[in-house]
């Protein structure tokens, strides 16, 4: 089996034309990327106002509840409805945007939310001790203190986007996800495995970018690399978490934490 | 609502496969995890590739896993052995974390009080940590279950029969009744297995009932 799936990823024919592998992987990335920017746009805003005012909570409880719709669900019900009102190629490409923005927006708002809302009041109270107006306390502490479930958050988002994007070929999208289900409606075990394979090391590299940028984003201050130097103690505050974990879990520690609880 | 009368029969067995195909591989994958959390947090070196491991089995999207699963197992596509192994990764990608967390959240207070009365060991680890990391560990299951029902949905574009069934040949038919036959069954069994968790870890943690 390993030498047939071999045989298909090395065939030439496969890497060329609109069913090749660079076509296939730049759909793919394609329709994830703008599905999570419209969510990053949406609930990044809306989990700052909402972790900030403490206002509106329940759309981050309705967000959260919306993970216990199954996502292919989902999917079908939104092409059902949508598909047969747009007349354009675009039939297959907008409900699975939607649907994909629908499961980006949970994560990526609780992540936000759960950031902004645990920054330690004591580092709010020192920057406006110093003289930073509302805006300025926002930009220069909340949000780099809320950064690291910021990034969890929105790493989440992306593995579930890579994931649906791929059984979104079910109703006709394009993407890595052709092959696994074009594969499996004519049995052809190499050419799905080849795609699943494929899929899979995707999601790997992405999630592998989003860790790099997790760490290099992350203030110093956060991370605890600083940690010994006696007055650069980690700002967030350790009352905020909603789990138990260890007093010397560092905030990156905390935030991987959430990951799981987000997923 | 009359269609949904008519196949009741139908869609209580589909609804049975389902929480077959997620409820045995969150028993499984508990089982494994409680070991495995327990090692990572044992013993520091182990620790890191562990979460990390687990973790990486999280990133790989579903029908890929099932997909790739008679590669590594030597099956047939249609085998539901597929299923049950690849829902277990899941269950163990987010319950070895879980448990290894929840044993580290005991107070080293009541470990030293414990000792000091006596447990060692393996006694000390089922009588007095273990059960005190129940809440933790209850609530990384939850997440778990829901996420498994969800997920188990998927593998109906393979064939494997279950509720997810009904979401494909809705879609096939353009019947939306069955699609939202599908979705309302997913979401209540999900209810249903959070449900019986929390009931579950209730019964088992009295002490936190009189403690408050």
């Amino acid at each position: 089996m390993l030498n047939q799936i071999g045989t298909w990823l090395t065939d030439p024919t496969h890497w060329t034309g609109p069913n090749g592998i660079p076509q296939r992987i730049l759909e793919h990335l394609i329709y994830s990327g703008i599905s999570l920017l419209i969510s990053a746009l949406i609930a990044i805003p809306l989990g700052i106002m909402v972790g900030h005012s403490g206002r509106a909570k329940w759309t981050v409880s309705l967000a959260n509840s919306l993970r216990a719709v199954p996502s292919l669900g989902l999917l079908f019900a939104v092409a059902l409805w949508l598909g047969p009102k747009i007349a354009s190629s675009l039939a297959y490409v907008i409900p699975s945007v939607i649907v994909l923005i629908l499961l980006a927006v949970p994560p990526i708002l609780s992540g936000t939310y759960a950031g902004i809302q645990g920054v330690d009041p004591a580092a709010r109270d020192a920057a406006k001790g110093m003289g930073m107006r509302g805006g300025e306390v926002l930009r220069k502490v909340e949000i780099p203190c809320a950064l690291p479930l910021m990034l969890s958050g929105f790493r989440s988002a992306t593995l579930q986007v890579i994931a649906t994007a791929t059984i979104a070929a079910s109703i006709s999208l394009g993407g890595l996800g052709r092959y696994l289900i074009d594969g499996l409606s004519v049995s052809d075990y190499a050419e799905m495995a080849s795609g699943a394979i494929l899929v899979a090391l995707l999601a790997l590299l992405l999630d592998g970018l989003i860790a790099l940028v997790q760490r290099f984003a992350v203030s110093p201050g956060l991370s605890g690399k600083f940690r010994n130097t006696p007055g650069n103690r980690p700002v967030v505050s350790t009352t905020a978490r909603g789990d138990a974990a260890t007093e010397t879990a560092s905030p990156t520690d905390r935030a991987d934490e959430q990951r799981e609880a987000l997923v | 609502m009359s269609w949904v009368a008519d196949h009741l029969g139908d869609i209580l067995w589909y609804a049975g496969q389902h929480t077959l195909l997620a409820g045995i591989p969150l028993i499984v994958g508990l089982l494994l995890a409680l070991p495995l959390g327990w090692a990572a947090r044992r013993y520091t070196k182990l620790h890191g590739v562990l979460i990390a491991g687990s973790g990486l089995l999280y990133t790989i999207p579903s029908l890929a896993l099932f997909i790739l699963m008679p590669l590594i197992l030597g099956t047939r596509i249609l085998d539901t052995l597929n299923v049950y192994v690849a829902m277990t990764l899941y269950t163990l990608a987010l319950l070895v974390r879980t448990v290894a967390d929840g044993l580290g959240a005991v107070p080293e207070s009541t470990r030293q009080a414990a000792t000091a009365m006596g447990f060692t060991g393996v006694r000390r680890l089922l009588r007095v940590d273990l059960p005190l990391a129940i809440p933790v560990i209850a609530a990384g299951l939850r997440v778990a279950a829901v996420s498994n029902v969800s997920i188990v949905s998927v593998a109906s574009l393979v064939g494997f029969p279950q509720l997810g069934y009904y979401l494909t040949d809705g879609y096939q038919r353009t019947f939306p009744t069955e699609i939202a036959v599908g979705i309302v069954g997913c979401v209540l069994l999900a209810l249903l297995f959070d449900t019986v968790i929390r009931a579950g870890a209730w019964v088992v943690t009295p002490w936190q009932r009189v403690a408050r």
